[in-house]
């Protein structure tokens, strides 16, 4: 099975001008593999608001993609947003690192660990185009494809539950944050809502 | 007493980009002027998923406006308090009031006039009542001005 890092390395390499919006456990990580100011990483955060805050950033932005990192037990805070996010052609990629746990907190497991199949719960909210990978080498098979095209798209990534992870913080403030992507963004072209 | 036609037009004049809502038998009555308005609609499922789209809306540098029953506010509360103390985004909340009306007149035991104010001012967003049936379009207009040039988040509560 792969780690939560082997999974964002995957990312690192096929990721290209797409805004990332990092939540949780993926906010201690992807800083060690990017530092652009499209990254977002979303802390302090809503728990489960990610997919949410990713489709609004496509919305604002037509045309520029978005990848959001989003824990299991984010996700299952609110199943609703992908149904949500199934009504709209975006290119949106939501990346499910699925460890079966609340790291943050120690470890618990989430509810019915190990046994929700959260590619059933994609297709059926809409999504159209899921994948599914439980190690490394399918994940990098699949990343290019997966990564690029018409979105929205679901990619459920199982890795290994780690304990003992420090809790996370962003490597910038927030007001520095917001400051960088909207700049990033305006760079990128004007808003055409 | 204003129509759903009058609303769609003064919340397009106002300039929100997007108006992020879950309908009511209030603000439902909306839709049929929302298909034909240049102000895009976004349907979400629940409450505090509207706020978080809002929130990257925002980011992106759209002007949404989410539009939700006090009780679904009520179930976005950690949301909200997100946008407004984490992010300090300029939400802006237009937030119906189940059963206002009937509340001043002493008809109805709806507990959500009693809450709705209390639960807005407990996240510290700043907010004005409105009432669209004893209101014009002038003070529609008025209104939404006020709540769009707040540069912090803010909320119309608006009796139903």
């Amino acid at each position: 099975m792969m780690t939560h890092r082997d999974a964002l390395e995957v990312l690192a390499a096929h990721r290209r001008d797409q805004i990332v919006v990092t939540t949780m456990g993926s906010v201690a990580l992807w800083p060690q593999l990017s530092d652009s100011p499209l990254d977002f990483h979303y802390l302090p955060s809503s728990m489960g608001q990610g997919v949410p805050v990713g489709l609004g950033l496509c919305l604002a932005r037509p045309g520029h993609g978005v990848v959001v990192l989003t824990g299991d037990g984010g996700l299952l805070m609110n199943l609703g947003c992908l149904v949500t996010v199934a009504q709209f052609q975006v290119p949106l990629y939501i990346l499910l690192i699925d460890n079966g746990l609340y790291e943050v907190t120690g470890g618990q497991a989430v509810a019915n660990a190990g046994r929700t199949n959260f590619a059933a719960i994609a297709r059926g909210a809409g999504i159209g185009r899921v994948y599914e990978c439980a190690s490394r080498s399918e994940w990098e098979a699949a990343a290019g494809e997966s990564l690029s095209g018409a979105g929205p798209v679901f990619v459920w990534l199982k890795v290994a539950g780690e304990l003992g992870k420090a809790t996370p913080s962003a490597p910038h403030p927030m007001a520095e944050q917001i400051e960088r992507l909207r700049a990033a963004l305006l760079r990128c072209g004007p808003v055409t809502p | 007493m204003l129509g759903p036609n009058d609303i769609v037009s003064a919340l397009e004049a106002a300039g929100f980009t997007h108006l992020v809502w879950i309908p009511d038998s209030h603000l439902g009555t909306w839709e049929p002027p929302l298909r034909g308005s240049r102000l895009a609609p976004v349907r979400v499922c629940r409450e505090g998923e509207a706020i978080g789209l809002a929130i990257g809306l925002l980011l992106g540098g759209g002007r949404p406006l989410v539009a939700v029953q006090c009780t679904g506010f009520f179930e976005a509360g950690d949301a909200v308090r997100n946008a407004v103390h984490d992010l300090k985004l300029p939400l802006k909340l237009l937030v119906g009031v189940r059963g206002a009306r009937a509340a001043r007149a002493g008809k109805t035991a709806d507990n959500c006039p009693h809450f709705a104010e209390k639960v807005v001012a407990a996240w510290e967003v700043p907010h004005t009542r409105f009432d669209p049936a004893e209101a014009d379009a002038a003070a529609l207009t008025s209104a939404l001005k006020s709540l769009v040039d707040q540069p912090t988040a803010a909320a119309l509560l608006w009796a139903e």
